[in-house]
């Protein structure tokens, strides 16, 4: 686009200059529209968020909600709902962890293997997408249910004891979770992989560095952004999620997403807000400490 | 001895992408199945026997289609919405130089990095404080989906936008082409497929999200707010149907676009 602008300035430099403050300006009248509605319907809203974690937590919807800069509602709320709230970012990290560790196979084959079929296979992984994540999550119910093949087969492999089931326990959540945010791993994954020069692997070949050395030391180091992309874009919506917990798990494994939606359609939105507003500052520290540790900051 | 190594390996890493995949399209079986079941019980969720009545008549389940059809006309009009605005921002970001750009990339990536249950509850929070807590319905789970879209179809229209060639539109410059024809005759059908990409993104995004709507519907059900409210009582097959059916409308999608592809680049 630069190139475009050098082509105008040589031909006619005076116009040129007026065209190029014009541009300027049509780069914020282009971002205005869509840039208003985030600003109305995503800044606005979070300060409404923050604002109601403040509230009288003894006002009704009825009687309305009193602005008493009640700070105490974060400490009553963490000493209420720090188990759940630990449960979610433990379960979310689990979930990331597995979603690693079957994704970059998976990407690794599509960006380096899969030739011609690369095109398929992305749709492959973008396909499940289209039947509502609520129905896959249903037939994960029906999957993992105790007379379901799945637990018959790890039955008779002696994996799960003769009463033991999946549904209904943290095994069956953390699968949930895994399955539903496993493509917003891959995909990530794959770009960054994809990007990859083969000849560098090749080089590795040719230093006489093993398979795993070349991978240790070329590939997994090049595709850090596509790991560190992925691993947020699924530790952050599983932090935040509740079906898998609702329909996979008793409340043993209820996550904090469940307590912020219960807490919202009874009405109670200062103590709710208050929860939903620990959440986002919780994420917000992890991920930079994150980003930052993992050295690639100019992502964000 | 490590040729052979090489080889093994070579395969096992296809072997454990395609076991992945088959994690990945297990449900999908399991959905495409049990939108054949004619349960036993209006409880039992496994599968009784084998019917094409839940095909015949996918609308016996009451309120299935209107729901159906509220979150067709939801996701259209949010693709519709989302994907120009989207569009016009990932222009702004890729061909224009401004002071605040860094700012704004930061302004435009944060809502993909906001768990839902955070967009949704801070959306209702405005609402109620605003004095829309009773009017929570059709028109704020729009605007929460364009919200919502509007990102991701940013990110998918400036993928595009950056790896393309901008010496084509340097060529159509210099062939006298005035700039709103290089625009619409080079760059545009150039980043066509980005923004079609996006808009299938935001429509799969919209018609699918329960989370934020849930919060934000009021009396309004949607698709998925359906199936939510029917995994509580019972779940009746025709639910399977529609999922089964998304799904191969999407895949014919997909393939024949990809088929269009190969077609034009042989």
């Amino acid at each position: 686009m630069s190139a475009v602008g050098q082509l105008g300035a040589a031909s006619a430099a005076p116009p040129a200059k007026v065209e190029r403050s014009g541009r300027r300006f049509t780069g914020y009248l282009l971002l205005l529209p869509g840039g208003l509605w985030l600003l109305l319907f995503f800044v606005v809203p979070l300060v409404s968020l923050l604002a109601a974690s403040l509230y009288d937590p003894n006002g009704s919807i009825e009687s309305g909600f009193k602005m008493t800069w009640h700070f105490q509602n974060f400490v009553d709320t963490m000493a209420d709902y720090a188990r759940p709230f630990g449960r979610s970012l433990w379960y979310s990290l689990l979930t990331t962890l597995f979603c690693l560790l079957l994704g970059y196979p998976l990407a690794y084959a599509i960006a380096m293997k899969a030739g011609r079929w690369k095109n398929f296979m992305l749709a492959l992984v973008i396909a499940p997408f289209f039947t509502s994540f609520l129905i896959r999550t249903l037939s994960w119910k029906l999957l993992l249910s105790d007379n379901g093949f799945v637990v018959d087969a790890l039955k008779w492999l002696h994996i799960l004891g003769p009463d033991g089931r999946l549904l209904a326990t943290t095994t069956a959540v953390v699968t949930g979770l895994t399955y539903n945010f496993l493509p917003f791993m891959v995909l990530p994954l794959y770009a960054s992989l994809e990007r990859i020069d083969p000849r560098l692997i090749e080089a590795g070949g040719d230093l006489f560095a093993n398979p795993f050395t070349t991978f240790r030391t070329v590939t997994l180091p090049l595709s850090m952004p596509g790991v560190v992309a992925g691993t947020l874009l699924t530790f952050i919506p599983a932090a935040g999620d509740y079906i898998n917990a609702q329909l996979l798990g008793t409340p043993k494994q209820r996550m904090i997403g469940n307590d912020i939606q219960r807490l919202f359609s009874a009405g109670a939105y200062p103590t709710a807000a208050a929860l939903s507003v620990t959440l986002m500052a919780a994420i917000v520290v992890l991920v930079l400490v994150y980003v930052r540790r993992a050295g690639t900051e100019e992502l964000l | 001895m490590t040729r052979a190594g090489r080889w093994i390996r070579q395969r096992l890493i296809l072997v454990v992408a395609l076991l992945v995949l088959l994690y990945l399209f297990a449900p999908i079986f399991v959905v495409m199945l049990m939108s054949f079941n004619e349960p036993k019980s209006k409880l039992s969720y496994t599968f009784d026997g084998f019917t094409w009545a839940n095909w015949q008549h996918p609308c016996r389940p009451y309120g299935l289609c209107d729901a159906v059809s509220t979150s067709l006309r939801i996701g259209l009009l949010a693709t519709v919405i989302a994907t120009a605005l989207g569009t016009l921002m990932a222009f702004a970001m890729v061909r224009h130089r401004f002071r605040g750009r860094a700012g704004a990339n930061l302004f435009i990536f944060l809502p993909m990095a906001s768990p839902e249950i955070v967009l949704g509850s801070s959306l209702l929070a405005l609402f109620v404080s605003s004095g829309f807590g009773g009017k929570l319905g059709f028109w704020t789970v729009l605007i929460a989906h364009v919200m919502f879209c509007l990102s991701f179809v940013v990110v998918t229209v400036k993928a595009r936008l950056t790896g393309m060639d901008s010496r084509l539109e340097q060529a159509a410059m210099d062939l006298y082409a005035n700039e709103w024809q290089t625009f619409w005759r080079v760059t545009f059908p150039l980043v066509f497929p980005g923004i079609l990409a996006a808009a299938l993104l935001s429509f799969s995004l919209s018609f699918d999200d329960f989370i934020i709507t849930n919060l934000n519907a009021g009396t309004t059900v949607t698709f998925p707010m359906f199936v939510w409210g029917s995994a509580q009582r019972d779940i009746p097959p025709q639910i399977n149907v529609v999922g089964t059916a998304m799904f191969l409308l999407a895949l014919v999608l997909v393939l024949g676009g990809e088929l269009a592809r190969r077609r034009r680049t042989r």
